[in-house]
């Protein structure tokens, strides 16, 4: 056996004989890890100055809160991991909140309207998908263009505000998982959570997800290796659409109206949890439970601003800023080192 | 008794606009066989590669492949058909692990998810057979560009290939890395393997080819066996025209006397940086060639950006004239008087987008500032009189710089630096992937800027061009700078080769 | 080249198309009157309301053709009425001159500092500009309405108020700062060395670096320049409605400008740029805007009614769509061809060995 001249600069070494593993952090679990640790140390702080913040529920509200989000910003990541970027999720929700708010008012069965919904956000980011890819627009472009449509359709359908009152929605909406005294989930949450459960096991198991990380860390080359580069691109682009989609049914189920407007700026919280979430802008490294903590994190900042209670919304803004900044400069750090 | 061609190319033609690429080229592959294709940049050979890849489609002729007539409509079906290819660029994924790069797009499944364990264990029983040992869970990109290149051959092999495509191969490997593939080589063509293997290095290919295929100018120009063809016949059919040139530049330079005794335009004194180069000394004169020798990764590159302040030193100094000065940026070194026109000149050289008259006069106008630009009438004038000097072609100054080819690009590259008019010019592997003919214009540049007082520092893996060239010689070994040789009869690539291998003599 | 391949062609005849169905509905859309000395009429409007997406987009140019972008325009609009309004609230007598040219400073200056952030993260950190801008894109709205304490700020100021609503030589003064910006730009890139210099950092950061560029000073000086022309912009905006409105200023501003410099056949990926091709792009978009309102169009079908001819103009300017739709013209499919095979390249000479030999090294 020849030995290989340059000893490898990363990951965990073990020589080939043994059979376990210790496990040694490499340089793309670090940003993941900076955001638990992060995730930890706001926690405590909370609970450290606020009374009842250490409550089970105050965490599970987080949840609560931001399922739909949740639900958007792991579509968000297929699509980041690719090197792309999604940026009519925001508008996706609103289409999909007012299309079933007008359907439902004007009568027709739930169980027609929420497969039809779902197909809303699909249908778009396959349209977006394949302009992506035949015709070679950026994603941003692209994107951005269907942001445009999808709102410009759902103020044409209606500019206000439409209660949902729908039997079937309203018990969805107030569904809720119950352990013990005052402490519950909601269905969202559920439903969330085997989303993240799903996305993860796809991107770590089958051949589509691996491809995914392919494309993000080179697409000539996945497509000189004969990689499924248009088919994979085009997926998660329609994945994303789908999640987008599957969010404003989250957020109607949680708002129990429609609304043109909902969802401004969303696109944006859900870029924001991804890369909070250690999952790199340029594609090809990342994960979900990244994302997840991501989630986390922004929702946790809005909770202890809640509980500060003299600090005014727009704070929130700042501070996300500055934890953006903080990890942008980390995983700046991380990746020079990794050269 | 005839073996039958696995894959046989009739009539092959390929037209671009306004160019004809490939003109009835016919080529046919050997079951069991190492088949070189020769032939300048701009002969057809990365062409007629892509249409076997299927990259390109074809405007004429035909492709049989085990017999059988094949159409391919991309890399996928080429690939499915048997047909692989390692590139130059080693293109595979660098943040997925080395097993996975091997596997990707076929990985084994075990109830419809991927079986990671399986697909370690074969990955690890596949870089065995080409006697490699590798943490295969490992990022790829925390390996080396040979060890990568092995990756990609053993996805190659593993695709089960009946044609394998070796497209400059060595360009990046040191020797016992090139004997290392060549091993495997032999071991694949002993198993029935036919493998196309493309190189610009001519005694390479005399060691390993049974037969090649000669192109010029998009047509053929013959099949031959290694055997019946000398090396000089070779060069000759691939230029189509006699060498001697390049033996005229030999005695040119090493006859010209240099100054010794005067101030050294740059001189190093323990200049080093922390995991680049170790702490070096170098003196350059005016009118004096500098080689720099030593395999991959000795630190030739490193030594060249850190005296143009392209990378920084960390410790030692640097003296321009006799006075110490801190180079911190490229500015710096420009405005003492120093150019460096960087190995990598696609990515680190010009500039594709931008034409051929602005990459042309860039360095000259960054050194003006912004606020002073070039008049136009000027522009032409100097980019007229070295387009017609080095003879760059096609003599469009107004061409975008990407349409040119990698001799052209590269002299493009010089015109730059020539403009700037610098005391000491520093190129590093001016003449890699260069076609014979050029190779020889650039080496007779680099002696005559040299009898007209310029100090030039040359970096080449060839040791032939840096014996040819310079005046002295530096060997690097290892990223430290072990040896100095005065160029002389005494000297040979050899004797350098015997320096690298065991450091300092006496 | 032919016209129809000339890049601006498009978005040229997209303007006459909407200046033409303009004219379907409104006869007298054309019309310019001249009264109290000043002109009014639709055409002027046009000049008027698109002043603030010119400024925009010609600072984008010059940051796309860095190969950058900057997100934060917006939220730097809303930080420079923000300040403008909170300082002439503070100021004793608000219609004078001197102090209000003041304040106007103060506000242009902190946006210049704005731009140095933006160009600090870029340049020294070497963060990537999308991410980079994206900080300040969403912190810098909180920043905004800290400075308003939340609310609208409204002032009462004569001088201040020309910036957005007056006129000067009956032409308004919002459509003449826009006009001096767009020759300022010009002259700065194309009188000098700098556009030469922007393309080739944009073409190539390392390559530029090489050739003694330095692409340090340069990629901050843009982001410095796109910013301060967002804040002039701001205060254009801020000026017009005698407020600040630290939500809505300059609310999507950012997507608007890119798609104008995009429009206006700059690539996204930088080099090559064209600041008539963002200026007419900027026309355009506030062109849509005027005409889905005079057409009849539904306030509430304008942002349908520009996604559509958005995406009508970018798949135009896609060469791979014409190619594929108009595929008889061989020359479009050659280079479609060319540039899709440079994308898969495998050219036979060059590799990253400077990268391996770096990655060679430990730690």
């Amino acid at each position: 056996m020849i030995d290989v001249t340059t000893p490898p600069a990363t990951g965990p070494k073990a020589p080939a004989k043994k059979r376990h593993r210790v496990y040694l952090p490499t340089t793309r679990h670090v940003p993941v890890l900076a955001t638990l640790a992060l995730l930890i140390v706001m926690y405590s702080v909370g609970v450290a100055n606020y009374a009842g913040f250490g409550d089970t529920q105050v965490l599970l509200n987080i949840f609560v809160d931001n399922a739909f989000l949740l639900v958007v910003a792991v579509g968000m990541t297929f699509v980041i991991l690719t090197g792309g970027i999604d940026l009519s999720v925001g508008s996706v929700i609103a289409l999909t909140t007012t299309v079933t708010a007008t359907l439902l008012a004007a009568g027709w069965p739930a169980g027609v309207v929420l497969p039809l919904v779902l197909l809303i956000g699909t249908v778009l980011g396959l349209g977006m998908g394949a302009v992506i890819h035949f015709f070679k627009v950026e994603p941003f472009i692209a994107t951005l263009a269907g942001m445009f449509l999808a709102r410009g359709l759902s103020l044409l359908i209606n500019r206000n505000s439409i209660p949902i009152t729908d039997e079937f929605w309203t018990e969805m909406a107030q569904k809720r998982f119950r352990f013990g005294e005052g402490v519950f989930i909601s269905l969202n949450v559920v439903i969330a959570l085997i989303v993240v459960v799903i996305a993860a096991l796809v991107l770590a198991w089958t051949r589509f997800g691996r491809n995914v990380y392919a494309i993000g860390g080179n697409a000539d080359s996945a497509l000189l290796m004969g990689l499924p580069v248009g088919r994979t691109r085009i997926a998660v682009y329609t994945l994303s659409g789908f999640c987008a989609s599957l969010g404003g049914l989250l957020y109607s189920f949680y708002t129990s109206s429609g609304y043109s407007l909902h969802g401004q700026g969303l696109e944006l919280d859900a870029i924001a949890a991804v890369v909070i979430g250690g999952v790199l802008l340029t594609g090809g490294s990342g994960y979900v439970l990244g994302t997840v903590l991501g989630v986390l994190v922004l929702g946790l900042i809005q909770t202890i601003i809640a509980f500060q209670g003299d600090l005014n919304s727009w704070w929130t803004r700042i501070v996300v800023g500055v934890l953006l900044f903080a990890f942008i400069v980390l995983q700046r750090l991380v990746t020079r080192k990794a050269k | 008794m005839a073996e039958q061609a696995v894959l046989r190319m009739t009539g092959i033609k390929k037209i671009f606009p306004g160019v004809v690429a490939l003109d009835g080229v016919d080529f046919r592959l050997l079951p069991g066989e190492i088949h070189a294709l020769m032939g300048e940049n701009g002969a057809g050979k990365s062409t007629l590669i892509k249409v076997l890849t299927g990259v390109y489609g074809i405007d004429g002729g035909e492709i049989h492949l085990g017999g059988e007539p094949v159409l391919f409509a991309g890399p996928l079906q080429a690939q499915q058909a048997g047909i692989s290819t390692v590139y130059q660029e080693v293109n595979l994924c660098p943040n997925l692990s080395v097993a996975e790069n091997i596997f990707i797009g076929r990985e084994p499944r075990k109830f419809g998810r991927i079986h990671w364990s399986e697909m370690r264990g074969r990955a690890a029983d596949l870089l065995a057979r080409l006697d490699l040992d590798l943490d295969v869970s490992a990022q790829l990109d925390s390996y080396s560009l040979a060890i990568q290149q092995m990756v990609a051959i053993a996805r190659a092999i593993d695709i089960q290939a009946r044609v394998l495509i070796l497209d400059e191969p060595t360009s990046s490997l040191d020797a016992s890395e090139v004997e290392q593939l060549f091993a495997v080589m032999r071991r694949l063509k002993d198993d029935g393997v036919a493998i196309l293997f493309v190189s610009h290095f001519l005694d390479q290919v005399y060691e390993i080819a049974d037969r090649m295929t000669v192109l010029r100018n998009g047509g053929l120009i013959g099949e031959f066996t290694t055997a019946e063809l000398p090396q000089m016949q070779l060069v000759a059919k691939m230029i189509g025209k006699e060498l001697a040139a390049l033996e005229q530049i030999e005695g040119q330079a090493r006859d010209a006397t240099v100054n010794e005794r005067g101030t050294p335009i740059i001189e190093a004194r323990g200049l080093g940086r922390a995991g680049s180069i170790a702490p070096f000394n170098l003196t350059i004169h005016a009118g004096e060639v500098v080689g720099l020798a030593g395999l991959l990764g000795s630190g030739r590159t490193e030594l060249a950006r850190l005296l143009f302040g392209a990378d920084r030193a960390d410790e030692g100094e640097l003296l321009v004239d006799g006075r110490k000065k801190t180079i911190k940026a490229p500015r710096d070194a420009m405005s003492k008087g120093i150019a460096f026109s960087p190995e990598n000149r696609r990515t680190e050289g010009i500039i594709g987008e931008l034409t051929v008259r602005e990459n042309i006069i860039l360095a000259l106008q960054a050194a003006r500032g912004w606020t002073r630009p070039i008049p136009r009438r000027r522009q032409d004038e100097l980019v007229d009189k070295y387009v017609k000097a080095l003879q760059i072609r096609p003599a469009e100054p107004e061409r975008q710089v990407r349409d040119l080819s990698g001799g052209n690009q590269q002299k493009v590259l010089l015109a730059r630096w020539l403009l700037v008019e610098p005391r000491l010019l520093i190129i590093d592997e001016p003449t890699r992937g260069i076609d014979v003919g050029a190779k020889a214009e650039i080496q007779r540049l680099v002696a005559q800027l040299a009898d007209g007082g310029m100090a030039v520092l040359f970096v080449s893996a060839e040791l032939e061009e840096v014996l040819r060239l310079s005046h002295k010689i530096e060997v690097l070994r290892d990223r430290r700078l072990v040896e100095e040789l005065e160029n002389g009869d005494d000297v040979d690539a050899d004797r350098i080769m015997r320096t690298i291998a065991g450091g300092v003599t006496s | 080249m032919t016209i129809l391949r000339h890049r601006l062609f498009w978005p040229a005849a997209v303007l006459v198309v909407l200046l033409i169905s303009n004219l379907v509905f409104s006869d007298n859309f054309f019309t310019i009157r001249l009264q109290d000395g000043h002109l009014y009429g639709s055409l002027i409007d046009i000049l008027r309301r698109s002043a603030p997406l010119v400024l925009v987009a010609l600072g984008m140019t010059l940051v796309i053709a860095t190969g950058g972008i900057d997100l934060s325009v917006g939220s730097v609009m809303a930080i420079s009425g923000a300040l403008a309004c909170l300082l002439i609230g503070d100021l004793s007598n608000p219609d004078a001159l001197g102090p209000v040219l003041l304040v106007v400073g103060a506000a242009i200056a902190l946006c210049l500092v704005a731009g140095l952030w933006n160009g600090f993260l870029v340049a020294v950190l070497g963060i990537q500009p999308i991410i980079a801008t994206l900080i300040l894109m969403v912190a810098g709205r909180g920043v905004a309405q800290l400075i308003t304490g939340g609310q609208i700020l409204n002032v009462h100021s004569a001088p201040y108020r020309v910036i957005g609503a007056g006129y000067f030589l009956a032409l308004p003064v919002s459509f003449l700062i826009a006009t001096a910006a767009v020759a300022l730009t010009v002259a700065l890139t194309r009188r000098t060395a700098l556009g030469l210099l922007l393309e080739s950092v944009g073409g190539s950061p390392t390559a530029s670096r090489l050739a003694g560029i330095r692409s340090r000073r340069i990629t901050i000086m843009v982001y410095v320049f796109a910013a301060g022309f967002a804040g002039v912009a701001g205060l254009i905006y801020s000026s017009d409605v005698s407020s600040a409105d630290s939500n809505a200023a300059g609310n999507l501003i950012e997507l608007n400008a890119i798609l104008a410099v995009v429009l206006g056949g700059t690539a996204l990926t930088g080099g090559r740029f064209s600041i008539a091709g963002s200026v007419l792009g900027a026309v355009v978009i506030t062109t849509l805007d005027i005409t889905a309102v005079s057409v009849g169009v539904p306030v509430e079908t304008t942002l349908l009614f520009k996604a559509v001819v958005v995406i009508i103009l970018c798949l135009a300017q896609s060469a791979t769509f014409r190619a594929k739709v108009f595929g008889r013209f061989s020359a479009e499919r050659a280079d479609v061809q060319r540039a899709d095979v440079q994308r898969a390249d495998v050219q036979t000479a060059d590799v990253q060995r400077s990268d391996v030999e770096r990655s060679d090294v430990p730690g």
